[in-house]
């Protein structure tokens, strides 16, 4: 008898992320530098984590609501209304997440019935497709490039809008471009999803990581309340990445929905993280503006330096990621990874795992020390100089 | 944060970055940083550059001990001519006037415990208006300026490759 796949086809069809071979090529490298990391090199500020060892101490230990403690929640709804003037009820309208990863996921499963279609920006976090596809949904990828700052353009989502199409999924400031968008473009996408009647989850992680310019959200624009979910964030702002907390915002239907899911799933997310959270929503402030303004100081140099080797960077406004343009080397962003790794050991990551609009590019993490950063931009240097593609 | 502010932090931070690498940094233009960085150190807002040096990692470290030095304050000196006969001396690598139960805080080094001992009592001890003295020995720094001196670095383990 034919053996059976005990795997579901649904998950046999899920692509991996790209950069499975690379953790095997860097295994027993020495002196590695890695621009390859998705999150802050700092460590929680102590005042969150003695918040969380407090509560620990106390013996706060049990599950919290299925919603979240209401302190965090009321936190957030006061956090959302200074932030954007969007006023948001925390008994029905705000979901704590474990991670904003959930919020995600639980915001496209709400919504997404078998044979919808998503559209999705590209290049992007990896995440939205995978997800949207283990919902049974279809992702309609967006193309962007550097000459639009890797904007999505509402021209464009406009072209792919179908009878099936359920929701934009927006994510700026943006992995892996650094991208953010203009109010301007925003509003225009606003008033397609009203058009359509399209539901928009915008994931906004790194909404307080912005360089120059407000970060702009979707969600406070004329007749979008109603129709987003938000979905924010302490992994990057915080430097909370372990923690797993993040929340959802939107109407109490759209998060009645989502905490269904939730409760059969998650339950809660963990106390400790909340209680932490809390502690950041009301004190961390100050760092988070120091944090910002040291990425912003790497910022400038990662951008300028690659613009020097000859690797053409537009400004990336958000986020904490470069990503140049490796054109001059003629080599695919692969190749390119791969060799850079073996001949210079610097990890970047391949701008085509995020999607067929990032090829040509590379991802590069600016979230590491100042000398980090020089040390990868000189060997880098020295690569491109040896691959320039011949004329 | 004002320029001035921005670039006296970076070079506090890493006094080796050059004036073109502090104007990418803060968007300041390179002249301008050029100029603020001399009329600082003309203005001694920029006392000096120097590294800063974890003895305890070289073979032969120094011995260090605080110092509470209790003074009797005498008629039209005060205690700025006391002070400044203590800091005159190498040894007093630093000197604070202090309000509380004693007066001046004084860092002695040398190179044994010894040597610091023999400075206190026949040096220091002995300068008149100087009442008393009580040593306290540096048995370990946890942390100095701002700078956590661990064993070794204890950087933040991430992974390396995260999508």
């Amino acid at each position: 008898m034919k053996k059976r796949d005990p795997i579901s086809k649904k998950v046999r069809a899920l692509s991996p992320s790209g950069i499975r071979k690379y953790f095997d090529l860097i295994a027993g490298l020495d002196g590695v530098i890695s621009l390859g990391v998705g999150e802050p090199d700092f460590v929680t500020p102590w005042h969150i984590c003695e918040a969380g060892i407090w509560a620990l101490e106390k013996g706060d230990t049990a599950y919290t609501s299925n919603y979240g403690l209401i302190e965090l929640r009321e936190e957030i709804a006061r956090y959302l209304e200074s932030r954007y003037n969007l006023t948001y009820d925390p008994r029905e309208e705000l979901l704590v997440t474990v991670g904003v990863s959930e919020g995600l996921d639980l915001a496209i499963r709400a919504v997404t019935d078998p044979g919808d279609e998503i559209i999705i920006p590209e290049p992007t976090y990896v995440s939205y497709k995978a997800c949207t596809n283990l919902a049974g949904g279809i992702d309609v990828p967006v193309p962007s490039s550097a000459r639009d700052g890797f904007q999505m353009r509402a021209s464009e989502i406009q072209r792919r809008i179908t009878p099936r199409t359920k929701a934009i999924l927006l994510g700026y400031p943006n992995n892996p471009t650094g991208a953010i968008m203009e109010r301007e473009e925003l509003a225009k996408i606003a008033r397609l999803a009203q058009k359509h009647d399209l539901t928009v989850i915008s994931d906004e992680v790194y909404e307080r990581l912005t360089y120059g310019v407000e970060h702009a959200s979707i969600v406070p624009l004329p007749g979008m309340r109603h129709r987003s979910i938000l979905l924010g964030g302490f992994s990057k702002s915080y430097a909370m990445t372990g923690w797993r907390i993040g929340y959802a915002a939107a109407n109490a239907d759209i998060i009645e929905s989502m905490v269904k899911i939730h409760q059969y799933t998650m339950l809660c997310a963990s106390v400790i993280a909340q209680r932490a959270a809390l502690e950041a929503l009301r004190n961390g402030d100050p760092q988070v503006q120091e944090m910002v303004a040291e990425y912003d100081q790497r910022r400038r140099i990662i951008v300028k330096g690659f613009n020097d080797i000859g690797l053409t960077c537009f400004e990336p406004r958000g986020a904490f990621y470069a990503f140049p343009s490796i054109k001059i080397t003629g080599l695919s962003s692969d190749d390119f990874a791969e060799k850079l790794l073996k001949e210079e050991k610097v990890v970047v990551i391949p701008g085509s795992a995020f999607g067929k609009s990032g090829e040509g590019h590379i991802r590069c993490c600016y979230a590491t020390s100042m000398d980090e950063i020089e040390e990868a931009l000189e060997r880098i240097g020295r690569f491109v100089k040896k691959h320039r593609a011949s004329r | 944060m004002d320029k001035l502010t921005q670039v006296l932090k970076i070079l506090e931070e890493d006094a080796r970055k050059t004036p073109q690498q502090i104007s990418t940094m803060t968007g300041i233009p390179l002249e301008q940083v050029k100029k603020a960085v001399k009329q600082a150190e003309r203005d001694r807002i920029i006392f000096k550059y120097k590294a800063v040096v974890n003895w305890e990692r070289v073979k032969d470290d120094l011995v260090t001990a605080l110092v509470e030095v209790k003074l009797m304050p005498q008629r039209d000196v005060g205690f700025d001519a006391i002070a400044e006969r203590i800091y005159r001396f190498p040894e007093a690598r630093t000197v604070y006037l202090l309000s509380g139960t004693y007066d001046l805080l004084v860092l002695v080094t040398g190179r044994t415990m010894h040597e610091v001992a023999a400075f206190t009592s026949s040096k220091l001890a002995t300068i008149d208006g100087v009442q008393g003295t009580v040593t306290h020995f540096l048995l370990k720094r946890y942390k100095e300026d701002g700078e956590i001196l661990l064993g070794e670095a204890r950087r933040k383990k991430r992974e390396p490759f995260m999508i």
